[in-house]
């Protein structure tokens, strides 16, 4: 087995785990996120309290499990929509051209233009701090990446002849995008959407930070990290561990994209 | 070359009418009035009020006309007063924006600085064991938060070295030594992904470079190994690089906005959080249309320095 196959592997177990716990944090974790305990609050790591608790006495580890699915699930949506969006925009554009390539790549290259974490501070302040502005936030600011992403190759494809084969037969746009296009795009999408979901865990963790993505008192990675740091130097275990947490699930989704694009791309694959 | 610049004179006309309509158009997505919404944050919301509030933004007249005045003013730094404070925007932006910039800056220059190096070390050493520890330390130095990053330097800092100073802002001009020392810490977390990402890139690009004819005349030569690398591919391989290191900015400009927060550093992170908590849109759309069009701009010179330092697009048209 290659080397690069061999960190998939690693990888997409580790991803595959991460997400498991995050299905199953109902089942799994010791405590429920929202119960106080203010007696014992700010303690460090015990047997009643693997990762300690937080300022209000809340279990760490119950709360970054289900910070896990809050952040799983808001990424997944928002990498999910841009995909979408931004997908359609760039298959749209190789498969029109002229006037529709030129508007649509143009209006990509604009968004693009805008610093990502302004961009999307802009939007949430306009429709509100909460969970779902930061999913449309991040989901806004992928789009250009998808649709600049999906034209290159599309346009590749536009010419090759299953295509033309696939238009001598009769079959319709709609038809030749999404059974003949599309399918052929699926290693340039998979790699990208791993690489982006473990960007927009960072993104949405500092939208949380800075109390613009998931309010209180769901749990939320960022948040946690926020609420950690007023108590930092009383107990960093918050801090740490919520910090911790971001880390190793947006590493898994790297490892994951870095490696499947070693090991999906010939060009690459020979070189390493 | 001179069609080459007009184009590229377009384009960025183009893109600049972009970045102002959708920053124009934001406010839009307010759901609701934005008007009563930014009045109720501060006081009682009466018809009275909201007219005059109206008038004053100018919202009673067409779209249209509302944006092409918007425009008119911000192209002569006319932001409108701040709301709240009665200061002109443009006066708040210029008085929160340098350490953001300043600790951007810092960040750009650790980060390129040292990923030149690593990235060669990492070509050199391709394939082998100290590549893939290398490849693996980048990928995680991505994906380390940066303001985590500057929680734990803190942590540290507290328990080890008690003295020192990591947190709030003195401006260069009166204390350069104070400055920097508040500035390292938060420099250093905010450089460590753009090192990362920057180091995998200059090793991506020398490795193109080290398989081009031209490194191939010169080993074939007789050049010593180094030679090759540093003088031949590695200038090639900057080229890349320095385009990027234009797109980072932007990126860190971000960063810089949420370790800011870390290290209570008064910059453009505190004001358009303060702006956003009390409603003041127009603060919020001016921090974004400046700073965007600033990079926007940046990007542009390092273009246009491309295009006349790259002999090949010198003489391309």
């Amino acid at each position: 087995m290659s080397q690069s196959r061999r960190i998939a592997l690693v990888a997409g177990i580790f991803v595959a785990l991460q997400i498991a716990l995050a299905v199953s944090a109902p089942l799994i974790a010791p405590y429920d996120p929202l119960a106080q305990d203010i007696v014992a609050r700010l303690k460090g790591p015990s047997l009643a309290h693997w990762l300690g608790t937080d300022h209000l006495g809340r279990d760490i580890l119950s709360r970054i499990l289900y910070g896990y699915r809050t952040a799983l699930i808001a990424c997944g949506i928002a990498v999910g929509l841009a995909l979408v969006i931004g997908g359609g925009f760039g298959l749209l554009a190789a498969f029109y051209r002229g006037w529709c390539e030129r508007i649509v790549m143009r209006a990509m290259d604009i968004l693009f233009a805008f610093p990502v974490m302004l961009l999307a501070i802009g939007i949430i302040a306009m429709l509100g701090p909460r969970t779902e502005s930061a999913a449309i936030a991040i989901a806004v600011v992928y789009v250009p990446i998808f649709a600049r992403l999906l034209r290159g190759p599309a346009l590749v494809l536009m010419e090759s002849d299953f295509v033309a084969g696939a238009r001598s037969i009769g079959a319709g746009d709609l038809r030749i995008m999404l059974r003949h296009i599309l399918p052929n795009l699926a290693s340039v999408i998979l790699v990208q959407t791993s690489l982006l979901l473990s960007a927009a865990i960072l993104v949405e963790a500092s939208l949380s930070f800075l109390g613009l993505g998931t309010q209180p008192p769901t749990p939320s990675l960022g948040l946690m990290l926020a609420e950690g740091r007023n108590f930092v130097l009383l107990s960093p275990w918050n801090a740490i561990f919520a910090g911790l947490g971001i880390l190793l699930l947006s590493l898994g989704f790297n490892l994951l994209g870095d490696a499947l694009r070693d090991e999906l791309d010939p060009r690459l694959r020979d070189r390493t | 070359m001179l069609r080459h610049l007009l184009q590229r004179g377009l384009d960025l006309v183009i893109v600049l009418f972009g970045i102002s309509a959708i920053v124009f158009l934001m406010i839009r997505l307010i759901p609701g009035d934005a008007v009563a919404i930014m009045l109720g944050a501060n006081t009682e919301v009466t018809p009275e009020r909201l007219a005059a509030m109206r008038a004053e933004l100018g919202l009673d007249k067409p779209l249209i006309e509302q944006y092409l005045s918007w425009v008119g003013r911000a192209l002569h730094g006319d932001f409108g007063t701040s709301i709240w404070t009665g200061r002109p925007v443009i006066q708040e932006i210029a008085a929160q924006i340098w350490p953001t910039l300043e600790l951007t800056f810092l960040a750009l220059l650790f980060g390129a600085v040292l990923a030149v190096p690593l990235g060669c070390l990492m070509a050199q050493w391709r394939g082998g064991k100290a590549d893939l520890v290398l490849r693996l330390g980048a990928i995680a130095g991505l994906t380390i938060p940066s303001f985590w990053l500057g929680i734990v330097m803190l942590i540290a800092v507290a328990a080890w070295l008690p003295g020192f100073a990591s947190l709030g802002y003195v401006p260069f001009s009166e204390d350069p030594l104070g400055n920097l020392q508040r500035m390292l810490l938060p420099a250093v977390a905010l450089a460590l992904p753009i090192l990362a990402n920057l180091s995998r890139l200059v090793r991506s690009a020398m490795l193109d470079a080290l398989g081009q004819d031209y490194v191939r005349t010169a080993r074939a030569k007789g050049l010593a190994e180094n030679a090759v690398l540093y003088r031949h591919a590695l200038r090639n391989a900057l080229i890349p690089f320095v385009t990027s290191v234009g797109i980072m900015a932007g990126y860190l400009l971000g960063g810089a906005i949420v370790v800011e927060q870390v290290f209570s550093i008064p910059g453009l992170g505190r004001l358009i959080l303060g702006a956003i908590a009390e409603r003041n849109y127009p603060l919020v759309q001016a921090t974004i249309l400046v700073v965007t069009v600033g990079f926007v701009a940046v990007n542009a010179l390092v273009d246009l320095a491309y295009a006349l330092i790259d002999p090949r697009l010198r003489t391309a048209s």
